[in-house]
C-alpha cells in the first residue's frame, strides 16, 4: 500500500478513507447523516488530527469531515494537482550581461506545495521567466539549484558549497550572481561569504521575500526585479544583501553583507545597514548609490575563495543573572572560539570571570560584541570591561554579533594562533569593522513624536 | 430563443419574467458586532477618513492549488495598477499592512458567526480551514481574503416553498475604494479585516421582488441574534441573476435592499438583449469562428478634429486608433439596458482593462451623437478599410493602453457572438450595473498555510444552541395572534428585548399591545427627543414592567420611567412616581370641577369625559384612568 494514496491521514480517518478506497485527489461524493459533500478529496497536513477528512468543495473552499460521521465515499473520478508553474523560454539577448542564479532555498526560489506543507525549490529560467517576466528587460538569466533548504538549516556545507560555486561562476566569466536564500539567516550567508569571497570582480547579490511568492502581495517578483538588475548592471563588486527599502513596493537597498541584519520577524523592510549607511537604492529603472567607497565592478576573474572553517564556535548572548556554567560547558565541550553580545559597552557580570579566564587559559578565543547592535565596544570606560579584557576578551569593535561568530569561525579554521586570530578578526576585510560610525549610521526615529509622523505622512511608507 | 421584448420596469409581470426565465440568487454580507477584528486584535467599527500613512503595493497573479491561474487574476493582472493604501495608526496594524501573519481568528466572531449557521438550519462543518480568495483589484493588501466555509445546506421557508441556503463563510472585510483613475487606485483602509458572515442562497428567487423580499428575510434573522453591526456599510447584498440562455451574472457591492429590484430588473434585460444581439449576429452570419476584426493606428488622421476629447488627446500626443468590427453596422447601439447600449459594454472593458478611465474613452460610428464629422468618418473608414456593413470604434490614450483597450475591444465584440460572458459587475446609481471584473472561479481559492484548521466540537454548538433567537416569522405569527399594532410587528420580532416582550406577556399577563408599544415605540419617541435610547436594556425594562406588574406604575408612567431610567442609566424604584392617595385624586377633582365651571359645554352629557380627560390630564403618571372614572362616576 503506497501510503502516498492517502497522504498525511492517519488513525479514524485514514481507516475510513482506506474502506471506501477512497485515496486522495479523488473526485468524491461525501455522505453524512446532514449532508453530502461534493468536491476534491486532498492530502491531510501531517500535523492536523486524525479525525478529519479534508475536501475541496466545487465552490474552492475547504473544510474538514469528521470520519465518524461518514456514511459513504461515492467516487467519482481523479483529479491531481499538477501543481506547475507553466514555462515558457527565457529570451536571451547577445547584448544582455549574463548574470547567474544560485538557489539555496527559502520563499524567494520555490513554491509552497500546499498538499504537503514543503517547499518546491528552483525556478528553472523558464518558470521564472513566466512569473517575473520582467526578469528579461535586464539579463540573460541562468539558474542552478544548489541547495533546497530553509535558511534556519544553511550550514557550513553549504556556506562553502556556496561560496565555491561563486568562484566557479565568477571563473567562467558571469556579470553578476544573485543568490536566492531564506531570509532569516540571509545576514549570517551574507556575512561568511563576504569573508569567504574575496576580490570579486562582479556583484554577489543576495535576496529572499518575507512573503511568499504564492501570494499576490509577494514582495518576492520585485525583490528579484531589483537583485537581478543589480547584478546586471551595478558596479558594486561586493556582496549584498538586496531587499525592500520601505514596506511599500517601491525601492530596494542594498546593503553590505557584514552590516546588515534582519530587524523585523515579518515586515517586508526588515533588513537594515546597522550602524552606518546602505551602499545604494535600487528601483526597477535605476540604481542609486548612497555612498561611494564601494568595490568597484572589474573586468579580470581574480577572485580569492577561501572556505576555511571551524564549527566549534559559539555566540552567548549575555543576560544578567547568567551563571558561569553557560562558558564552562563551551570550554568543556571543546569549543574553540566564543563571541559575546554584550550589555551597553561590552559587559558581563562577575561570576563570569573566572570561567573567562578558563577559557582564556585553555587557548580559547573570546571577542566581544554588543547586544546593542549599534555602537563600538568600548572596554576602557568602566573598570569591568578592563578586567575582562585582562582575562583575554577581545573587543570586536563595531562588528555585529553575526559578523562576529561568522569571522572568528572563518579564522580559526585558517590558523589557531591567537595572535593571529586576532590579527584576522580586527583586520576589516569587508566592511565589517568601520573606522567612524557617521551620525547618520543609527536613526530608530520613534513613531508618535510629531516630527516624525509629519515625515511618515509624507513620504510612502 | 423565445420571441420577446422587454417592458419598462412598471410593466413587467410574473409572468414576463417567467417567460425570460428570471432566476435570482444572493450572496449577503453583514459585518458582526464584535469588538475586535477578525484575524487581528485592532478595534472594530471605527471608521475615520483620517490617514497617517500611505503604502503603495502591486498584485500579481500566483497559481492555484490545483495548478491553475485565476482568469480575473490574470485580467487584474493586464491593468497594472499603482494600488495606494491609507492607513489609521488607530485602527490599522502591521497585520492589515500584510506585514504581520495572521493571529487565530477570533472566537467571539466565530460565535456569532456558528449561531447565524444554526438558524439557517445549516451543517456546521466539523473543522473549519481558512482559505485564501485572491482578488488582485488590490481591496485587500494581501491580495487574498481569509475566508472560511463554517456553514452549508440550509434553508428557509418563503411562501410555500424553501429558499436554498447553500454556504455560510466567515471572513474579513475589504478596503473602501476612494478613487480609480488611469492606473492608480486608492483605498482607505479602515474597514479592513472587519468581521463578517456572507449567506450565499440558491438561484431560487423568480421574480427581481422576490430577490428583494428574500434578501429582506435573511438579513432580518441574522439580525434577530442582534449581534450584526448596524449602519451604513455594515451590510452589503451580492446579487447574482440569470435568465434562459443566459449566465450567472454577479452584481456586487448593492448597499440597500430596496434597490435589488430595478437593479435585477436591468441585468434580466441586458442579458436578454444579449442573447437578442446574439441572434441579430447570427442572422448576419458572424458567429464565434467568422468574426473578424481589424485595427489602424489613425493617429495622422485625426490630427485636426475638432471633437474635444480626440483633439486633447493629439495635443497631449497621445495614439489615436480604429477598430473596425466586421458586419457590426448599427449594433454598438444595440440597447442593452434601460437608456444603455451595447457600446457601453465595449466602453466599460476599455475603462477598466486599459485603465482608460477618462470617459468617453471610446466613439464609434454606430453613434447618434456628435463627435467626428461625417467627412472625417468616411476618411478613417477608407484608410481603415471599412465598409457600410462594419462598424468602428475609435479609442485614444498612450501607447500601452490603447494595444490593451484595441485587445479587449476585439475580445468584447467576439464575445457578443457567443453570449453573455461570465462578469462580476457593479451596481450603478440609476440601477443600471457596469462591468467589474471578469467572474472569478474556484481557481482563486488557496488553503490558507499560515493557520491551522479550527475544530468545531457539538459541546461549543450546544452551548451557541441556548441562547439563540426564535425564528422570527414564527414570533411574528404568535404576535398577529395577539393582535399587536401591526408596525411594532416586525421590529420587535427581532429586536433584543423580543425574549423580555414573551416573558412579560406570557408570565405577567401584561397587556401584549401595551409591552409591544413600550419596548418599540417608546424609544423612537424618545429618541425624536434626542434621548439616547441605545441606553435602554433589557433588564432596565424588565424592572420598570415588574413595577408595572406590581401596581407601583401606571400604564402612562412606562414612558417617564424609561426616560428617567436612561438618564440614570438604571431603573431604581425612588424613579417611580410618589403613589396618589385617594383624598389627592378627590381633591384633584374638585379642583377641575372648579375650572370647569368658567367652560361652557356645548353638550352638557359630555360633562364626565371632558372632566375625565382634565383630571388625568394632571394624574396619568401616577395613577390608571379605570380607578379615576370610578371616582369621578362618585362625584358627578
Amino acid at each position: 500500500m503506497n501510503d502516498n494514496n492517502y497522504k498525511g491521514y492517519r488513525g479514524k480517518a485514514l481507516s475510513v478513507l482506506k474502506n471506501f478506497n477512497a485515496q486522495v485527489w479523488s473526485d468524491a461524493e461525501i455522505i453524512t447523516a446532514n449532508c453530502n459533500y461534493k468536491g476534491i478529496i486532498l492530502p491531510r497536513s501531517e500535523t492536523a488530527d486524525s479525525f478529519h477528512i479534508v475536501i475541496k468543495l466545487r465552490v474552492g473552499y475547504n473544510i474538514g469531515i469528521a470520519a465518524d460521521k461518514v456514511l459513504d465515499i461515492k467516487i467519482e473520478g481523479r483529479k491531481e494537482a499538477h501543481y506547475k508553474i507553466p514555462e515558457k523560454e527565457f529570451p536571451t539577448s547577445p547584448n544582455k550581461p549574463k548574470v547567474k542564479l544560485l538557489c539555496t532555498g527559502g520563499t524567494i526560489a520555490s513554491r509552497l506545495d500546499y498538499r504537503t506543507g514543503a517547499v518546491i525549490p528552483a525556478f528553472s529560467p523558464g518558470e521564472l521567466y513566466s512569473s517575473v517576466p520582467e526578469l528579461a528587460h535586464y539579463c540573460n538569466l541562468e539558474t542552478e539549484k544548489l541547495y533546497g533548504v530553509f535558511s534556519e538549516n544553511m550550514g557550513p556545507e553549504q556556506w562553502i558549497g556556496t561560496a565555491q560555486a561563486i568562484g566557479r561562476e565568477i571563473e567562467k566569466g558571469v556579470d553578476g550572481i544573485v543568490i536566492g536564500h531564506g531570509t532569516d539567516t540571509m545576514h549570517h550567508t551574507a556575512a561568511i561569504l563576504s569573508f569567504m569571497v574575496q576580490n570579486s570582480p562582479v556583484p554577489i547579490v543576495m535576496v529572499g521575500s518575507q512573503r511568499s511568492s504564492d501570494r499576490p502581495s509577494s514582495d518576492a517578483a520585485l525583490n528579484l526585479m531589483h537583485a537581478v538588475k543589480t547584478a546586471a548592471e551595478s558596479n558594486i563588486a561586493e556582496v549584498m544583501v538586496c531587499m525592500f527599502g520601505p514596506t511599500s513596493d517601491y525601492y530596494g537597498l542594498l546593503h553590505r553583507g557584514t552590516r546588515v541584519r534582519k530587524m523585523h520577524s515579518s515586515y517586508r523592510s526588515t533588513f537594515r545597514t546597522i550602524g552606518d549607511i546602505p551602499i545604494a537604492k535600487v528601483s526597477r529603472d535605476e540604481i542609486i548609490p548612497l555612498r561611494h567607497d564601494y568595490k568597484q565592478r572589474r573586468k579580470d576573474r581574480n577572485v580569492i575563495i577561501n572556505t576555511s572553517f571551524e564549527e566549534k564556535v559559539s555566540i552567548v548572548y549575555y543576560y544578567p543573572n547568567m551563571k558561569p556554567d553557560i562558558i564552562d560547558s563551551l570550554i568543556d565541550n571543546g569549543y574553540k572560539g566564543i563571541v559575546i553580545a554584550g550589555t551597553g559597552l561590552g559587559h558581563v557580570n562577575k561570576p563570569l570571570y573566572p570561567s573567562l579566564k578558563r577559557a582564556h587559559e585553555k587557548g580559547i578565543a573570546v571577542y566581544m560584541t554588543v547586544q546593542t547592535l549599534w555602537g563600538f565596544v568600548q572596554m576602557y570606560v568602566y573598570d569591568t570591561g578592563r578586567d575582562m579584557m585582562e582575562l583575554g576578551v577581545v573587543p570586536a569593535a563595531n562588528m555585529l554579533p553575526e559578523a562576529a561568530y561568522m569571522k572568528l569561525c572563518w579564522a580559526l579554521g585558517q590558523t589557531n594562533d591567537p595572535a593571529k586570530v586576532k590579527e584576522i578578526m580586527l583586520t576589516p576585510i569587508a566592511g565589517e569593522i568601520t573606522e567612524r560610525e557617521p551620525s547618520n549610521g543609527y536613526l530608530i526615529y520613534q513613531g508618535g513624536l510629531p516630527e516624525v509622523e509629519e515625515f511618515i505622512s509624507k513620504y510612502v511608507k | 430563443m423565445k420571441e420577446f421584448i422587454f417592458k419598462s420596469f412598471e410593466e413587467m409581470t410574473g409572468k414576463d419574467y417567467e417567460t425570460v426565465g428570471f432566476k435570482s440568487g444572493l450572496e449577503i454580507h453583514q459585518q458582526l458586532l464584535t469588538s475586535k477584528k477578525l484575524f487581528c486584535r485592532c478595534p472594530a467599527g471605527m471608521y475615520s477618513e483620517k490617514y497617517d500613512a500611505e503604502i503603495l503595493r502591486h498584485m500579481r497573479p500566483t497559481l492555484s492549488e490545483l495548478g491553475e491561474y485565476d482568469g480575473t487574476a490574470l485580467m487584474e493582472f493586464k491593468t497594472k495598477k499603482d494600488i495606494t493604501y491609507r492607513i489609521n495608526r488607530d485602527t490599522i496594524c502591521t497585520y492589515e499592512m500584510d506585514d504581520t501573519p495572521p493571529f487565530l481568528i477570533n472566537e467571539e466572531a466565530l460565535d456569532i458567526a456558528l449561531g447565524c449557521g444554526m438558524l439557517f438550519d445549516c451543517s456546521i462543518v466539523d473543522e473549519l480551514h481558512i482559505v485564501r480568495k485572491q482578488y488582485l483589484d488590490g481591496s485587500i493588501p494581501t491580495g487574498f481574503q481569509r475566508t472560511a466555509i463554517f456553514a452549508l445546506n440550509g434553508k428557509i421557508p418563503f411562501k410555500n416553498r424553501q429558499i436554498d441556503i447553500v454556504q455560510m463563510s466567515i471572513e474579513e472585510d475589504s478596503c473602501r475604494e476612494v478613487s480609480d483613475s488611469g492606473h492608480s487606485r486608492i483605498y482607505l483602509a479602515d474597514r479592513l479585516g472587519m468581521p463578517l458572515i456572507e449567506t450565499v442562497t440558491g438561484p431560487n428567487m423568480k421574480t427581481p421582488f422576490e430577490a428583494a423580499e428574500v434578501a429582506e428575510m435573511c438579513a432580518n434573522l441574522v439580525r434577530s441574534t442582534n449581534k450584526m453591526r448596524r449602519g451604513i456599510g455594515s451590510a452589503r447584498e451580492d446579487v447574482n441573476v440569470s435568465v434562459d440562455g443566459g449566465t450567472r451574472i454577479e452584481i456586487k457591492g448593492v448597499p440597500k435592499i430596496g434597490r435589488i429590484p430595478l437593479l435585477t430588473y436591468n441585468e434580466a434585460m441586458r442579458q436578454w438583449n444579449l442573447l437578442r444581439l446574439r441572434d441579430e449576429l447570427h442572422k448576419r452570419k458572424i458567429t464565434k469562428d467568422s468574426f473578424s476584426a481589424k485595427w489602424e493606428d489613425i493617429t495622422r488622421l485625426v490630427k485636426k478634429v475638432y471633437y474635444q476629447p480626440v483633439r486633447s488627446a493629439i495635443e497631449q500626443g497621445l495614439s489615436v486608433k480604429c477598430v473596425v468590427l466586421s458586419g457590426f453596422a448599427g449594433l454598438l447601439h444595440w440597447q442593452t439596458q434601460t437608456d444603455t447600449y451595447f457600446s457601453k459594454e465595449i466602453s466599460d472593458r476599455v475603462r477598466v482593462i486599459a485603465c482608460l478611465t477618462n470617459i468617453p474613452n471610446i466613439i464609434h460610428s454606430d453613434s447618434r451623437g456628435e463627435n467626428l464629422t461625417s467627412a472625417e468618418w468616411l476618411n478613417i473608414k477608407r484608410a481603415a478599410g471599412a465598409t457600410d456593413d462594419d462598424s468602428m470604434v475609435i479609442v485614444w490614450g498612450n501607447e500601452i493602453d490603447t494595444d490593451t483597450a484595441v485587445k479587449e475591444i476585439i475580445i468584447r465584440a467576439k464575445e457578443a457572438a457567443i453570449g453573455v460572458p461570465s462578469e462580476t459587475r457593479q451596481a450603478l446609481r440609476d440601477g443600471t450595473n457596469g462591468f467589474e471584473r471578469i467572474l472569478p472561479g474556484p481557481d482563486r481559492m488557496y488553503p490558507d498555510t499560515d493557520l491551522p484548521p479550527t475544530r468545531i466540537t457539538s459541546e461549543r454548538l450546544e452551548k451557541l444552541q441556548v441562547n439563540l433567537p426564535e425564528k422570527f416569522w414564527e414570533r411574528e405569527d404568535w404576535y398577529n395572534q395577539l393582535a399587536i399594532p401591526q408596525d411594532t410587528i416586525r421590529e420587535l420580532s427581532i429586536s433584543k428585548f423580543a425574549k423580555l416582550f414573551k416573558y412579560v406577556v406570557n408570565e405577567w399577563k401584561i397587556n401584549p399591545t401595551l409591552a409591544a408599544v413600550a419596548l418599540i415605540q417608546y424609544p423612537k419617541r424618545l429618541k425624536r427627543n434626542g434621548v439616547d435610547v441605545a441606553l435602554i436594556n433589557e433588564e432596565m425594562m424588565r424592572e420598570i414592567f415588574k413595577a408595572y406588574k406590581d401596581g407601583l406604575l401606571s400604564r402612562h408612567g412606562i414612558l417617564v420611567a424609561v426616560r428617567k431610567s436612561i438618564v440614570k442609566g438604571k431603573f431604581y424604584s425612588e424613579l417611580l412616581p410618589k403613589p396618589v392617595t385617594t383624598k389627592e385624586i378627590d381633591e384633584t377633582i374638585s379642583a377641575v370641577k372648579e375650572e370647569m365651571k368658567s367652560i361652557k359645554l356645548f353638550d352638557e352629557e359630555n360633562t364626565a369625559k371632558v372632566l375625565m380627560g382634565l383630571v388625568m390630564n394632571k394624574v396619568r403618571i401616577n395613577v390608571e384612568g379605570k380607578i379615576v372614572s370610578e371616582k369621578i362616576l362618585n362625584h358627578i
